[in-house]
């Protein structure tokens, strides 16, 4: 029992990193009607905000120390952080421990302003092109973006810790009732798992319950009418892509400690979160968080050891597995709707 | 669509039946093809223009290896083409037919004979049967949906290459001839590593010329692959002509009025899709006959990609358009890949220093290991500006030159239109 539970933490993990990164793919698609390959690279884009964030906060300068000498008699040059020049000893040394959660400060404005020059600059141009265009034009941007992280950074992860208080484990099972130490937990995933549950909770509250997202709602079941009523429906739509890209980078962001960046995890996970898209069906958001946790739990069940034991190498290929039975046996996916890409 | 599309391939099968042509091609058709032979029998000499010890002659792209991956990378994206110039159908997987026929002629090599004519086969017909299996199952949806099926398949083969299948495949270290091997005819007697053959002559036979300062290399693998290139691309020419051909590019346009008419689109769309299985089983098996090994990664979906923007970068639809682009993709892999910092300082020593180093590090970013970011843009711009490939473009500046008949004859005229 206590391994089952273990493997749904960790599907609901998984899972909410899919549903995620698939939620803003289906919001642009619903909003705009693009198919972006791109949106593995923003994921990657927030990923490395966490980089940048903790490599900025723990720059620092040398200064001579006359109390203490190293071991040939000169004077010691110690590194001085600059965070504990500005705020003191601690308050600096904590600033620089929860780098992580700072950089969703600093992604939301990046990339909401990455959405934005990629919208107007380039997607904009594509909207009546056929999806096959889009796909291709966004696939190339997706190689750019990777070639450029690899530029700056190499092409080796870079580590990005959590935070000191939230890196350690949780003895989870003692909140179900079990005995200590029957069910222990990296805390920061359990983190990781609520912060993207109330994300996708705000977003939907956003589209439900504002104006703003009622008009967007208006706009992805009937654009025209919506225009003709008068409202500025591309505005809005531009909004949504950098809404969209700012969840993927909150995501990314926050699995930095998880999975240690490198310029590769934009494609690894595009490929992934476009197989849950399609099984939850293109253009339903509940359907794209749905299939993200079933696909995040079903993969994890299939890692377990007595699973791959009787079926070895089933780990990696379930999520495949299913997604071509479930495109097979329900072709417009979970919760797909009537009518969209099916030309 | 409009009905500029539905009018071409009726030009073009008139075109086919016309007079002036040899090997039952059209003479536009004719002209292209010898044009094509020529350029393969003679790639040694035009790919090394530059003399030997020269600083140009980095750019040289007239060895065996890379002019090997030329014709088999051309083979693919020709291939490729075929079901996505004609069909419009977008695979993200077709590296698993690749990855499924190189698996197969090790196989054949190892076990068989070592004589590369029953691996490439066995190649082509496996890689066949494979695009056979997984097209039955892709085709029962479009569009994207069909793109994401191929692109699960691929991953799910490569997936099981690697863990499951490793008594097959030799799992993450792949396949090669070993000396334990002993195939059924043939095999070497005294212990030693075997090679592959065509009749007893190794594929890394080389003759080489020289020529004042140039040296010019003839390898034999170069030339049976440059032989399989132009079987394959002459059957890709009759095909595009055909009124198979016809069938494929209505699947393409108009699939209803294809049904209505009393004509089943998917039987043609899975055609397609086993022909360019097939030859992306060909290709394996090339590969392999060529360089005696095989690994799972090669059928990882990285390597799908690369054939979608070899044969969009070219020209998509067009006879030669998926050619040049293989060729053009293979080139910038081989030579801005081994351009490094001191190349560069070498090319801008004329700057003054402050001003060279600027210049080097600018450039350093499209070179080298960043080779990729240069094919990112190159492609990008391509999809933004020439839907038609490499091909719209020569068409575009013949015309402004004012020699568009010519341009026209060397070109398939769906161009212009083939990327939608």
């Amino acid at each position: 029992m206590d391994q089952i539970i273990v493997q749904i933490l960790n599907g609901l993990d998984k899972g909410s990193a899919y549903a995620l990164i698939a939620l803003g793919l289906t919001l642009i698609f619903g909003t705009l009607g693009v198919v972006n390959f791109a949106h593995g690279a923003l994921f990657m884009m927030g990923a490395f905000c966490a980089v940048v964030t903790s490599k900025i906060l723990s720059s620092s300068h040398k200064v001579v120390d006359e109390t203490r000498t190293d071991f040939l008699g000169n004077p010691l040059e110690v590194d001085v952080f600059y965070m504990q020049d500005w705020f003191g000893e601690t308050a600096g040394a904590a600033i620089m421990d929860w780098a992580v959660p700072l950089a969703i400060l600093v992604s939301i404005p990046v990339m909401i302003l990455i959405g934005f020059i990629m919208e107007r600059g380039l997607i904009k141009h594509f909207y009546k092109r056929p999806h096959a265009d889009q796909i291709l034009v966004t696939f190339g941007l997706a190689i750019v973006m990777g070639e450029v992280i690899k530029y700056y950074f190499g092409a080796n992860p870079i580590q990005t810790p959590a935070p000191e208080a939230l890196s350690g484990r949780v003895d989870f099972g003692v909140w179900l009732g079990y005995g200590p130490n029957a069910i222990v937990y990296p805390m920061w995933r359990l983190v990781y798992f609520f912060f993207s549950a109330s994300i996708i909770a705000a977003v939907f509250a956003f589209l439900q319950f504002t104006t703003f997202g009622m008009v967007v709602r208006a706009g992805m079941a009937d654009r025209e009418t919506v225009g003709l009523l008068g409202i500025d429906i591309d505005k809005r739509f531009t909004f949504m892509f950098g809404l969209a890209a700012a969840v993927a980078g909150i995501a990314g962001v926050m699995y930095a400690p998880i999975v240690s960046p490198a310029y590769t995890m934009g494609m690894d996970w595009l490929v992934l979160s476009f197989v849950v898209v399609v099984v939850g069906g293109m253009g339903s958001l509940p359907g794209a968080v749905l299939a993200g946790f079933v696909l995040g739990i079903i993969e994890s069940f299939a890692s377990m050891p007595g699973v791959v034991n009787l079926l070895p190498g089933i780990n990696q290929i379930i999520i495949y597995v299913v997604a071509i039975a479930i495109l097979l046996i329900r072709p417009r996916g979970l919760m797909g709707r009537k009518g969209v890409m099916e030309d | 669509m409009t009905d500029q599309t539905t009018q071409t391939p009726i030009a073009a099968a008139s075109a086919s039946s016309s007079k002036g042509g040899m090997f039952g091609l059209a003479a536009k058709d004719t002209t292209l093809f010898l044009v094509v032979i020529g350029l393969v029998i003679f790639a040694p000499f035009i790919l090394n223009p530059f003399p030997e010890g020269s600083a140009m002659a980095q750019f040289n792209a007239g060895y065996p290896d890379l002019m090997q991956r030329f014709v088999i990378f051309g083979i693919l994206a020709i291939g490729f083409n075929i079901l996505f110039g004609l069909t419009g159908y977008l695979s993200f997987g077709h590296a698993a037919f690749l990855g499924v026929g190189s698996y197969a002629a090790i196989w054949s090599l190892k076990l068989f004979t070592l004589n590369v004519i029953p691996a490439i086969l066995f190649a082509i017909v496996v890689g066949g049967f494979f695009a056979w299996v997984i097209g039955k199952i892709s085709l029962k949806r479009s569009g994207i949906y069909f793109s994401i099926l191929t692109l699960a398949f691929a991953q799910m083969s490569f997936a099981m290459a690697y863990s499951v299948l490793t008594p097959i495949t030799g799992g993450e270290t792949g396949l090669q001839i070993k000396n334990t091997d002993n195939p059924l005819i043939g095999g070497p007697t005294d212990g030693s590593i075997g090679r592959a053959n065509l009749f007893g002559a190794e594929m890394g036979n080389s003759f080489e010329l020289g020529i004042g300062n140039w040296v010019f290399t003839f390898n034999l693998g170069y030339y049976i692959a440059a032989f399989a290139m132009i079987v394959a691309f002459y059957l890709s020419i009759r095909i595009f002509r055909s009124p198979f051909g016809i069938m494929l590019r209505a699947v393409k346009s108009n699939q209803n009025r294809m049904n209505y008419t009393g004509l089943t689109p998917k039987v043609y769309t899975l055609y397609a899709f086993v022909i360019s299985g097939m030859y992306a089983g060909l290709a394996g098996g090339l590969m392999v006959a060529m360089d005696t090994q095989v690994g799972p990664e090669r059928m990882f979906w990285t390597a799908s990609g690369e054939i979608v923007i070899m044969t969009i970068l070219g020209g998509a639809g067009t006879l030669i358009g998926p050619v040049l682009g293989a060729g053009s993709i293979k080139y910038m892999e081989n030579i801005l890949s081994k351009i490094n910092k001191d190349v560069l300082h070498q090319w801008f020593a004329m700057l003054p220093d402050g001003l060279e180093d600027v210049v080097v590090e600018f450039a350093y970013i499209f070179v080298g290991k960043q080779w990729h970011f240069t094919l990112g843009i190159v492609f990008m711009l391509v999809v933004i500006f020439l839907p038609g490939g490499l091909v719209e473009g020569a068409q575009r500046v013949s015309a402004r030159f004012g020699r568009k008949k010519k341009a026209t004859d060397t070109t398939d005229n769906s161009a212009s239109t083939s990327a939608e």
